[in-house]
C-alpha cells in the first residue's frame, strides 16, 4: 500500500491541463488518460449498442427524451455529492432530504394553492439547504466524521418525512399542470429538467474551477491540515458544500415530484449509495481532494444509462444490480492502476 | 500519508502530536478510568432504558419479549462482532447486508433445488460468505483501495448476485428440524438458543481482540497504519483476515435468516448494513478507528433492540424509531465534542476536534 | 489535558443521550399502549405510506368504530416479510383481539402467526393470503381467477383482441401478482390465441422504478399494443408515463387502480378502463371477520355467516375464505362516483 501513495487525481483537478498546455500531442494524450473521457467513451458505447439493438433506443422521440430525462435527477444527487466529497467527506442523506422536500413541494401546492410554482421550487431548495446546514454544523464544528452524521440525519430526515406524511400519498391530480409539465416539456428538442441539470453542473464546474471558495474546497480535501496551516477557513468551507449540497438535494426533490407525478414514502429510498456510486465511477476520489464534477455528472448518467440498455441488450433485469456493483468495483480499480503507473512515471522521471 | 491510502487512522504527521492517544491517560485514578467511558455510558443507558421499558411499557416484561427482541437482533449482534474489529482499523463494510442475502441464496438454491442437506448447504453458505470477504479483503488490504467505495460497490455487486440468481422465485420449505430449532428456548426460559452460537463467537472475538497480539495489531492499524507496518504488524493480511470473518460471520447471518424465516429471497435484510454499523458506533466505536471495545458494541446492539420493542409495544410506528434511533446516533458522537466546547475549552476543542478529522468515513 | 475532558463529558454527554431518548419515548405513552383490550383489532398491511392500504384501513378504522373495539395501525415502511415479522410478534406479546394482516409472502410469516394464534390472537389475512394453516380466515378481494381474467378481457377488448401486451408487475416476489399473472397467461393462451405475452417486469411497487421500468418496455417491444398492471402503484406510474409520450393512445394501459389516482388518465384518454374492488369495503369487511372471530360468532368453518355491518351478511367459504365480490370496472363514465 505504502508503495502507491501518490495522490489518484485521475481526471485531476482542472488545473493540471494547463501544465500540458502548449503540445497538441500531450493535450491529446492527456485528454486520452482523463477519466471523463474515458468514462463518456463507455457511455457512448452504451449507446451504441443498444441503439444497434433496437433503434427505438435513441432515435425514437420518446427514447431521445428518456436517454436525457431519466439521469437527471441522479446527475444532481451526483453533483452535489461531488462537492462534498471533495472535501473529504460524504452525505448519506441526499434521499431523505430528496423525500422531504418532494413531499414539501406536494404539500405546498395543496394547502397553498395560489402559491407560484418558482415559489415553490425555491422552498424545496430552502428546504434542502437548511437540511443541508444541519449536516454541515454538525461535520463541520462538531468535528465528527460525516459518514456518521449523515447516517443519523439519514434516519431522522427519513423518519421525519414518514411522520409527516403518513400513509399520505401525494398524486398527479394534486399537482398543477404546468408544473408537472416540467417534468416532462422540452425545449428546442431537450427537456427541460436536463437543462436544469446541465445548468447546475456548469455552475458548479465553474465555481470549482475559478472562484477562491472552490478551488479552496479540492485544498481542503488533499490535506486538511496543511489547508488549515495555511489559514483556509476549513469549516465555513466545509459547511459550504454540505449546503450546496443539501441544496441540489432539494432542487431534486423537487423536480422528482415533477417528473413522476406523484410522492410516496419511498421517494429517494437507496439513491444516495447510486450518487456516491456515480462520483465514484466519474473519478473522484472517494477519500477528497480530486475529480471534476464533469465526472460525477458523466457517471451519473452512464450508471443510469447501463440501467436502461441492459434489458435492451437481452440481459434479464434481475442482474442490473450486479452490473452496476462491478462497474462500481471497475472504476475503482482503475483509478489505483492508472495512479499506481502515474506514480511510477513520475518516479522515473524524478530519477532521469 | 497522502490522500490516496485508504486507511484513515490518524491525522499526518505533526499536527496530532500528543492528541490522537486513545490508551486511557493515567493521569486519572483506575476508577475513574474504568467507569468514566463510552462504554460503562452505553450500558447505563441500557439499563435505565430497559428499567424504564420494563416499569412503564404495558406487556414489555412479559415472557415473550426477549425472547423475540434476541430473535430479531440476531442477524445484527452476530455481524457487530467483526465489524467492530473492522472499524476499529478504520475500515468499513457496508456490504455486510448483502453477503447475508447472497448466503441465503445459496442456501436456498442448494437445499430447495439442488436436494443438498441443509448442514452442507449452511457450510457452503458461510465458505461463500468467507469468499465475498476474502474480495472485499483482497482490494482493500492489498491493493490498497477505500473501503467505503469497495462495498459500495460489493454492496451492490453481492445482492444483484443474490437477485439474479433467485429472480422472482422465493425459496421455501426448508427442513423443519433445522427451522424449529433455531426458535428453541434454552430450557424453560425466554432466551433463544441461539443465543449460544452468539455467545460463543462473542467469546472469540473478546479474546482475539482484547487479548490476542492480533488485536492490539487491529488497534495499532486503527491509530496509525504507517506506525503498526513499521511496528511489525502485517497490516494487509490483517485487513484481509478481518474482511473475511466479517463475510463468514454474515453468512453464519445469512444461513440464521433463511432458517428464522423459513425463506430465502432477494429483498431480505434491507439496510441492515446501516443498522449494524450505528449499533457498532452507539456502541463507543470510533469511526476513525483505533479505539472502542466489544462490550460498548453489544450493549449498543442491545440498546437499539430495546428501543424498537418497547416503541412498538407503545404502538409507535417504524419512522418514530427510526427518529429516535438517528438522534441517538448523532448525539452520541456530537455530545462530546459539544460539551468540551460548552465547557470552555473552546480553542482546544475545537483545534482537536478538527485534528481529528483528518479522514472522514 | 483535553483528551481527558472529553472522557469526563463522556458520561454526561450519554446521559443527555439518554434524556432525548427518554423524552422521544415517553411522547408515545398518551396514545399508545392499548394492547390489554381484548376487542383491539391490529391491522398490519404489507407497508405503510401506500394509499390503497391507506384506504382499507379507513373501512378498517369505520368497522371497529361501528362494533365499540379498539383500532390500530402498524406496518413496517418496506413490504418485505422479515419487516413484518416484528409487528405480528409485537401483536402476540400485547395479546391483542385480533390480528388483520396482508402478508409479504405466503410462508415467512408462518412461524411467527402461528405463535401469535398459540397467544390467543385471532389471524385474519386479507388482500394478500398465507397459507392456509396459519390463519382463520381470509378475506378475498375476489376470486384469483376473476381478477385475472377480468383484466386480460379489458386488454383484448383495447387491442381488438391480437397482438403484443406486456406486464408491469410488483416486486418480483409479490405472491398476489404472481398468482395472477400466472392465471392471466393461462386464460390468454386459451381464449385469446392471438394475444401474445412478451414479457413481465418489476416496478417493486415504487414510483420511480415503475416509471422507469415502463418507459424501457416500450423501447425494447416496438409493436407493444397494451400493457396490464396489476398493482395501484405500478398503473398509476405507467399511466404518467404514457400520458406524455408518443405511444398516448397507441399502446392500451389497464389493470388494478384506484380511482384517485387514474382520474387524470382517464379523463385525458390515457387510459379507457380498468379495475378494483373497493379497499375501503374490504378493511370493512375484514374488521368485522375479525370481530366475529373474536367473539366466537364464528370459527373460520365452511359454511359458516357473520354480520358485516352496512356490508350485510356473508357466508365462509372453502379453504377458510370469504370473498368481497366481484371488481368493479371503472371508466371516463362512472368514476367520479368514487372516492378512494
Amino acid at each position: 500500500m505504502s508503495a502507491t501513495l501518490a495522490p489518484p487525481s485521475t481526471g485531476g483537478a482542472p488545473s493540471g491541463s494547463g501544465a500540458s498546455g502548449g503540445r497538441v500531442r500531450a493535450a491529446l494524450g492527456h485528454a486520452l488518460r482523463s477519466r471523463e473521457i474515458a468514462v463518456a467513451v463507455v457511455l457512448l458505447l452504451v449507446v451504441a449498442a443498444a441503439t444497434a439493438r433496437n433503434d427505438s433506443f435513441l432515435l425514437s422521440g420518446d427514447g431521445w427524451r428518456d436517454l436525457l430525462l431519466t439521469p437527471s435527477i441522479l446527475l444532481l444527487l451526483a453533483a452535489g455529492q461531488m462537492l462534498v466529497i471533495v472535501t473529504r467527506s460524504v452525505d448519506l442523506s441526499v434521499g431523505s432530504t430528496m423525500a422531504l422536500t418532494a413531499y414539501l413541494t406536494g404539500r405546498l401546492f395543496i394547502d397553498q394553492p395560489g402559491l407560484p410554482i418558482p415559489v415553490v421550487v425555491l422552498a424545496g431548495v430552502a428546504m434542502g439547504a437548511l437540511l443541508g446546514v444541519v449536516n454541515g454544523v454538525l461535520v463541520a464544528y462538531a468535528g465528527v466524521p460525516a459518514l456518521v452524521i449523515t447516517l443519523g440525519t439519514m434516519y431522522v430526515y427519513r423518519g421525519a418525512m414518514l411522520s409527516w406524511a403518513g400513509s399520505d400519498r401525494i398524486t398527479a391530480d394534486q399537482m398543477p399542470k404546468d408544473f408537472l409539465s416540467l417534468g416532462t416539456s422540452s425545449l428546442l428538442g431537450i427537456p427541460v429538467l436536463t437543462i436544469v441539470a446541465l445548468l447546475v453542473v456548469a455552475a458548479v464546474g465553474y465555481y470549482l474551477h475559478t472562484a477562491r471558495s472552490g478551488r479552496e474546497l479540492y485544498a481542503i480535501g488533499s490535506d486538511p491540515d496543511a489547508a488549515r496551516l495555511y489559514g483556509l477557513k476549513v469549516p465555513t468551507r466545509v459547511l459550504t458544500a454540505f449546503v450546496l449540497c443539501g441544496a441540489l438535494a432539494g432542487l431534486a426533490g423537487v423536480l422528482h415530484a415533477a417528473r413522476y407525478g406523484s410522492v410516496s414514502s419511498s421517494v429517494g429510498n437507496g439513491i444516495e449509495l447510486q450518487a456516491v456510486g456515480a462520483a465514484v465511477i466519474g473519478g473522484v476520489a472517494i477519500f477528497g481532494g480530486s475529480g471534476t464534477v464533469w465526472g460525477a455528472a458523466i457517471g451519473a448518467v452512464l450508471l443510469v444509462t447501463i440501467n436502461r440498455a441492459l434489458p435492451i441488450l437481452g440481459i434479464p433485469e434481475f442482474w442490473q444490480r450486479a452490473v452496476v456493483g462491478a462497474l462500481i468495483l471497475g472504476a475503482v480499480v482503475l483509478d489505483r492502476l492508472l495512479a499506481a503507473r502515474r506514480a511510477r512515471r513520475l518516479d522515473e522521471e524524478r530519477e532521469d | 500519508m497522502s490522500a490516496s491510502t485508504p486507511t484513515r487512522g490518524t491525522a499526518p504527521v505533526g499536527l496530532s502530536k500528543g492528541e490522537a492517544r486513545t490508551y486511557a491517560s493515567y493521569a486519572r485514578p483506575a476508577w475513574q478510568r474504568w467507569l468514566l467511558t463510552r462504554e460503562t455510558a452505553v450500558i447505563l443507558l441500557l439499563v435505565v432504558v430497559f428499567t424504564w421499558a420494563t416499569s412503564s411499557v404495558p406487556n414489555f416484561d412479559g415472557p415473550l419479549t426477549l425472547y423475540y427482541l434476541f430473535l430479531d437482533l440476531m442477524p445484527i449482534l452476530l455481524i457487530a462482532l467483526p465489524m467492530t474489529l473492522v472499524i476499529i482499523t478504520g475500515e468499513i463494510d457496508l456490504s455486510v447486508a448483502s453477503t447475508v442475502v447472497l448466503t441465503s441464496a445459496v442456501t436456498g438454491l442448494l437445499t430447495i433445488d439442488a436436494g443438498w442437506g441443509f448442514g452442507q448447504a449452511a457450510l457452503v453458505a458461510v465458505a461463500v460468505g468467507a469468499l465475498c470477504g476474502l474480495f472485499n479483503g483482497f482490494l482493500v488490504g492489498y491493493v490498497g483501495l477505500p473501503s467505503l467505495a469497495v462495498t459500495i460497490g460489493t454492496l451492490a455487486l453481492y445482492r444483484g448476485i443474490a437477485v439474479g440468481l433467485l429472480g422472482t422465485e422465493a425459496k421455501t420449505g426448508f427442513p423443519e428440524a433445522w427451522t424449529d430449532r433455531v426458535k428453541e428456548r434454552i430450557g424453560e426460559t425466554s432466551y433463544p438458543q441461539v443465543l449460544v452460537v452468539f455467545g460463543v463467537l462473542a467469546v472469540v472475538f473478546v479474546l482475539l481482540l482484547h487479548f490476542s497480539g492480533f488485536g492490539r495489531g487491529v488497534y495499532e492499524i486503527g491509530l496509525n497504519d504507517e506506525a503498526a507496518r513499521f511496528s511489525g504488524v502485517d497490516v494487509a493480511r490483517t485487513k484481509l483476515l478481518l474482511f473475511v470473518l466479517a463475510g463468514a460471520v454474515s453468512g453464519l447471518a445469512g444461513v440464521y435468516y433463511t432458517l428464522r424465516y423459513d425463506l430465502a429471497r432477494g429483498d431480505a435484510a434491507n439496510g441492515l448494513e446501516l443498522q449494524v454499523i450505528a449499533a457498532v458506533l452507539l456502541g463507543g466505536v470510533s469511526i476513525f478507528g483505533g479505539r472502542g471495545a466489544l462490550h460498548g458494541v453489544v450493549a449498543g446492539v442491545l440498546l437499539i433492540g430495546v428501543i424498537s420493542s418497547a416503541m412498538r409495544l407503545q404502538g409507535e410506528t417504524e419512522n418514530v424509531t427510526t427518529i429516535v434511533i438517528g438522534l441517538l446516533l448523532i448525539a452520541s458522537v456530537v455530545a462530546p465534542s459539544f460539551l468540551s466546547w460548552v465547557s470552555g475549552r473552546l480553542p482546544a476543542g475545537v483545534k482537536g476536534a478538527l485534528s481529528r478529522r483528518p479522514r472522514r468515513t | 489535558m483535553k483528551f481527558n475532558s472529553r472522557r469526563a463529558t463522556a458520561l454526561v454527554a450519554l446521559t443527555l443521550a439518554a434524556s432525548t431518548a427518554l423524552t422521544a419515548c415517553g411522547g408515545g405513552d398518551g396514545d399508545g399502549g392499548s394492547g390489554d383490550s381484548a376487542e383491539t383489532i391490529t391491522f398490519l398491511p404489507k407497508n405503510l405510506g401506500n394509499p390503497y392500504f391507506d384506504a382499507s384501513s379507513t373501512g378498517g378504522e369505520d368497522a371497529v368504530k361501528a362494533f365499540g373495539g379498539t383500532f390500530e395501525e402498524v406496518g413496517p415502511t418496506n413490504a418485505t416479510p422479515d419487516a413484518q415479522v416484528p409487528f405480528i410478534n409485537t401483536a402476540a406479546q400485547q395479546g391483542v383481539g385480533a390480528l388483520v394482516i396482508s402478508a409479504n409472502d405466503p410462508t415467512a410469516l408462518g412461524d411467527a402467526l402461528e405463535e401469535a394464534r398459540d397467544a390467543g390472537v385471532k389471524v385474519v389475512t386479507f388482500d394478500s393470503d398465507v397459507d392456509a394453516e396459519y390463519r382463520d380466515l381470509f378475506v378475498n378481494q375476489a376470486t384469483a381467477e376473476g381478477i385475472a381474467e377480468a383484466q386480460v378481457d379489458l386488454v383484448a377488448e383495447q387491442i381488438g383482441g391480437e397482438g403484443e401486451v406486456a406486464i408491469l408487475s410488483a416486486a418480483a416476489n409479490a405472491t398476489n401478482q404472481n398468482a395472477w399473472i400466472d392465471l392471466m397467461e393461462e386464460y390468454a393462451a386459451s381464449e385469446y390465441p392471438d394475444i401474445d405475452i412478451v414479457e413481465t417486469v418489476y416496478g417493486d411497487d415504487d414510483d420511480q422504478t415503475s416509471f422507469d421500468k415502463t418507459a424501457a418496455l416500450l423501447q425494447s417491444h416496438p409493436d407493444l399494443k397494451g400493457i396490464i398492471s396489476p398493482t395501484t402503484v405500478g398503473i398509476a406510474a405507467a399511466a404518467r408515463y404514457l400520458s406524455t409520450s408518443q405511444y398516448k393512445g397507441q399502446v392500451a394501459l389497464t389493470g388494478l387502480g384506484t380511482p384517485n389516482q387514474m382520474r387524470e388518465y382517464l379523463e385525458d384518454g390515457t387510459v379507457t378502463a380498468f379495475a378494483l374492488w373497493n379497499p375501503e369495503e374490504l378493511g370493512y369487511l375484514a374488521a368485522y371477520a375479525a370481530h366475529a372471530l373474536v367473539e366466537g360468532d364464528i370459527t373460520g368453518e365452511e359454511g359458516d355467516t357473520f354480520e358485516a355491518g352496512d356490508l350485510g351478511e356473508y357466508t365462509v367459504g372453502a379453504n377458510g375464505e370469504v370473498v368481497l365480490g366481484e371488481p368493479t370496472v371503472f371508466t371516463v363514465d362512472n368514476v367520479g362516483d368514487f372516492d378512494f
